[in-house]
Order: C-alpha cells, then structure tokens, then sequence
C-alpha cells in the first residue's frame, strides 16, 4: 500500500521538488527489547523539516506520523442474536490488519487533509485499508472495519492521537507514542508526512524493531522449534512443582 | 509484580495468577475436580488469548493433581486399575476432541458450542449434586441417615464383559470406564478442563464406585489426561506459556495440598454442597452470558 501512495504521489512531489521541504525524521528507540518486566513503553518519534536549501523551512508546515506494526490476515466474526442466543454469525476475511497502528498529527485530521488524500496514505483510522477478500459489498466491508477498529483501539493496539504532535519554530518537531506490553513484535514502521495546504509534500520512514530478548525470545524460539521437548519440559515442570509441593506440605 | 509472558505476549501481574492458581489448586485438592473450569474463564478474562489460557491451564492441573495424586495415594484413595481404564480411555478422547476442535473452528461456532455444553453439563451435575446433598443432609438432620444402596447404572450392568476392580469395589464391564474416560477426554480438549466435575459424579452415580476412591482415582486419571492435553497444545497450537503455567503451578500446587488437609477433616456431604452451590454459579453466569449481549459483538481468530 505504500508502494501505491509512493507511484500516485510521484508525478506531484517530482514537480515540486524544488520547493518541497526535506523531512529529517529519528525515533528514541530504534529497537524495542521485550524482555523480563516489559509493560509497554513510550516511543519518541522526533525529527527536523528543512527546505531543500537546509534552512529553516520558513513555512507552516502540519506534520502527521503514522506508526504501524507488521500486518498479518485476520478472519473477524460478528455476534448476532439467534433464539435468545448470541452466536457468530456473519465473518469476513482480512488480508492484511496491521497489528499496532497509531496515527498522531498537530491538529484535527480533518481539517489537514481531505477524505481522498487521507484514503491514499492511509491517513486515520477510518482511512485504514484492511485488504478485504470475498465479499466486496462496501457497506457490509466498513461496518466490519468500523468493527475490528473500535476492538483494536479498546485494546489500545490501535490509536489516533489528534494533538500529540508539537511543532517547535517551524523546524521541530516531536510526538510521543504509547505502546502497550501485548505489543505485536515485529518490524514497524514511523511514516512521517509534512502536509500543506492539503497536499503532502514530503515523507520520510524510520523502522522500529520490536523484539524479544533473552529468556523471553529463549522461550519463544523454544515452543516454536522443539515442541516435542518443549511439551515434554513443561510436563516435566509440572509433576516436578506438584511432587514438591507434596513432600514440603508433608513435612510441615 | 509484573511479569512478562513469552508466548501471550503480555505482561500481567504475577500474584493475581498466583492466587488464582492457589484457589483453583484448593477446589481441586478438596473436591477431586480440576478447576480448569475456573482458570481457563478467569485467565481469558483477565486479558490471555484463549489459547494460551486453555493451553497453559491444563499444565496447571497437571501439577495440582499430582500432588492431590500422592496425598490421596498414601491413604489407598487411588483404584490404579480403574484409573488405567479410564486413562487409556482419556487419550482417544483427548484426540478425537482434538479434530472436532478443529471442525468447530472452522465453523466459527467453538465459542458457542462451549458455552453451551459448559451451561448443559454444569447446570444438570450440580442439580443433580445439590438434590442428592440436600436430601441427605435434611435426613441426617432428622437422625434417620438413610444408607444409600451403592449400585451401578443399569446400563452399565447390560455392558459385555467383566473385570474385578478391588479397590472400588466393583465387578464390572471395562468398557463402562473406557466410556466414560473418552467422553471426559473429548470434554478436556473441547472446554479446557480436566473433566473432574463429570468423572467425580459419574463414578459414584453410574459406575457406583467407594466414595473413597473417587477422588483420588478422578485426580490419576485427570493427571494423565491433562498431561496428553499439554503435549498435544504443545506440539499443534504452541501456545502453552511456561511462565504462566509455572505462575499458576505455584499456587495450585500449594492450594492442592491445603485442600486435601481441610477435605480430611471436613463433613463430606456439606463439601459436595458446596461443589454444587460452585457449579451451579458457574452454569448460571454461562447461561447469562449466552443470553446477555456480549461486551464484543466482533471476535478476530489469526489465519
């Protein structure tokens, strides 16, 4: 989907190049170790606009960061109420749900771009494209997404922050990005995009590495590659804390 | 105390899984039943995939009943030739409960199916428990302690061939146990629960077994069963979590064996009350549930 915002966005930014800002953009963390203690952490996306001269931009610039985590295909249920009972009944398929997503601007995304900019560079969560297979009925497709959404941002994986980022003297700017401890790990990527007058006029990518780190990803790798002892140590482990349990008690 | 789970992929706090552990490790040492019925509905409520949750469950029960297992083995509370049938019979449950798993899955109906059979067998046992413990316990009231004629079902009586089991007491077909601990088997890999609050029952009302077996050959058989269910979450869906199955083992294991101490010195016709009192809110809150509207109408399953 980027690939696509990139080709229809070429043609307009080559054309401007002249007087398009250059967007310098950094993260505090360009890896995210979860280890033992992990509850989550703030991420700091931060980063300079200069115009093609190096100098101050000189410009009132809207800058929006999207923050979006690897993206796997979900197959998302929806309850209904059949004989008193609720039930599943309608499903759909979807082939690419980012698993975090958060997108922060200075101001209202409304009033930063219009509805068709904002379905190009996915820009909000109502501009998020799920790849939908099977059914294309549109209006069956956004009750569905409006559905995944509201369960995503409840579990706080999904967010849209409309005043966390602070632009200082038009040549700074800085946005801080909570992420939960049931973060998917994976490579994620910070878009930011400078936007005037409606128009993107610049963006630039940083990558962030969530990972697990020693005993976490130790144990991971561990019931991924060798389940049969992995079954066996957890059985193992199991019968060894009962059995002990039952000789300390019967000491007491 | 946080801790971070490797596989859930969260980070909980540690001692409200220790306690968990610790009463679902009490209800089993007193009762002889798992309490998967408990952990896996509290552990997905507090925030655990339901994967993992069942999965990591059943390692817990694993550890609660091998110390329930010992406790009860040192007083002759164990019928290991019984417990075998009923393990071997487990097993096959345990795989074919694995395939209707997935064909449930498939449908999308698995959550549904659950919960009801969790309503219909919850909701009938602990009737049937409460009847049973209400009567006595008015007729030892009144002095008149009727002495119940232990005796198998009819059905099982009409079952081919038959096998002494010294400790229960019983002559009776081996077919009856193997029954029994495959539809216990299926019950475990379907709901997450080791199968206690059936077996319990089934042994003294179908089967007719001694009353002091049944607890500790429930434990054996569930022991085996659980342990099969482990490896098989193990080696299909790989979602048992060490760290959280080790957090709950610490209180089960210790609830297990303070339950076994406060069972031997309690009124067992008031604990059976109890058990049924237990199951019934368990029944009654699922039945609530199905009707209820859920807290989400939309549910994701990873492809």
């Amino acid at each position: 989907m980027f690939a696509l915002a990139f080709t229809l966005a070429g043609p307009a930014m080559a054309r401007d190049r002249a007087q398009n800002p250059i967007l310098v953009p950094a993260v505090s963390q360009p890896r995210i170790e979860v280890r033992q203690g992990f509850t989550g952490t703030q991420l700091l996306l931060y980063g300079a606009i200069l115009s093609p001269e190096g100098a101050r931009a000189a410009k009132d610039y809207d800058i929006v960061i999207v923050l979006e985590g690897p993206a796997r295909p979900l197959s998302l249920r929806e309850k209904k109420r059949v004989a008193g009972v609720w039930v599943n009944a309608d499903s759909t398929t979807l082939r690419s749900v980012p698993g975090f997503y958060a997108v922060v601007s200075n101001r209202p995304l409304a009033q930063i771009v219009d509805e068709r900019t904002a379905a190009i560079y996915q820009l909000g969560l109502t501009a998020l494209q799920l790849s939908p297979s099977g059914s294309i009925d549109p209006a069956a497709q956004e009750h569905f997404a409006a559905g995944l959404v509201d369960l995503m941002r409840r579990s706080g994986l999904y967010l849209q922050d409309e005043s966390a980022v602070r632009v200082k003297e038009q040549v700074l700017y800085e946005a801080r990005i909570a992420l939960p401890s049931h973060v998917p790990v994976g490579t994620y990527t910070a878009e930011t995009f400078a936007v005037q007058r409606g128009r993107v006029l610049a963006s630039a990518t940083a990558r962030v590495e969530v990972e697990k780190q020693g005993f976490e990803k130790a144990v991971a790798d561990f019931s991924q590659h060798q389940p049969v002892f992995y079954g066996l140590l957890a059985v193992g482990v199991s019968i060894a804390m009962g059995w002990l349990a039952g000789r300390v008690f019967a000491l007491i | 105390m946080d801790i971070y789970l490797p596989i859930a992929s969260l980070s909980v706090n540690g001692l409200v899984i220790i306690g968990l552990g610790l009463l679902t490790g009490m209800l089993s040492g007193i009762f002889g039943v798992g309490g998967g019925f408990l952990t896996t509905p509290l552990l997905i409520f507090y925030g655990i995939p339901p994967t993992v949750a069942a999965a990591s469950a059943a390692s817990q029960v694993t550890g609660a009943s091998v110390s329930g297992v010992l406790a009860h083995g040192r007083r002759g509370g164990v019928d290991y030739h019984m417990g075998g049938v009923l393990v071997v019979g487990g097993v096959l449950g345990t795989g074919l409960g694995a395939l209707l798993f997935d064909a449930l899955q498939r449908l999308g109906q698995i959550d549904t199916v659950i919960n009801l059979l969790y309503v219909a067998m919850l909701g009938s046992i602990g009737g049937l428990m409460a009847k049973e413990s209400i009567t006595s316990l008015r007729a030892g009231a009144d002095g008149a302690r009727p002495v119940r004629a232990r005796r198998h079902h009819p059905l099982v009586a009409s079952l081919p061939g038959r096998w002494r089991f010294y400790r229960s007491g019983l002559y009776i077909s081996p077919l009856a146990p193997l029954l029994l601990g495959m539809f216990t088997g299926i019950l475990t890999m379907l709901m997450g629960i080791g199968g206690g609050f059936v077996l319990v029952p089934a042994m003294l009302y179908i089967l007719g077994m001694g009353a002091q077996v049944v607890v500790g050959t429930s434990l054996f058989q569930i022991l085996f069963v659980t342990m099969a269910t482990t490896m098989m979450h193990a080696l299909t869906t790989h979602a048992v979590d060490l760290v959280l199955a080790v957090l709950l083992l610490i209180g089960s294991v210790s609830g297990a064996q303070l339950g076994a101490r406060f069972a031997s010195n309690a009124s067992p016709l008031r604990l059976r009350l109890v058990l049924a009192a237990i199951v019934l809110l368990v029944a009654v809150r699922m039945a609530i549930g199905l009707t209820w509207r859920p807290d989400e109408i939309f549910t994701v399953a990873a492809l």
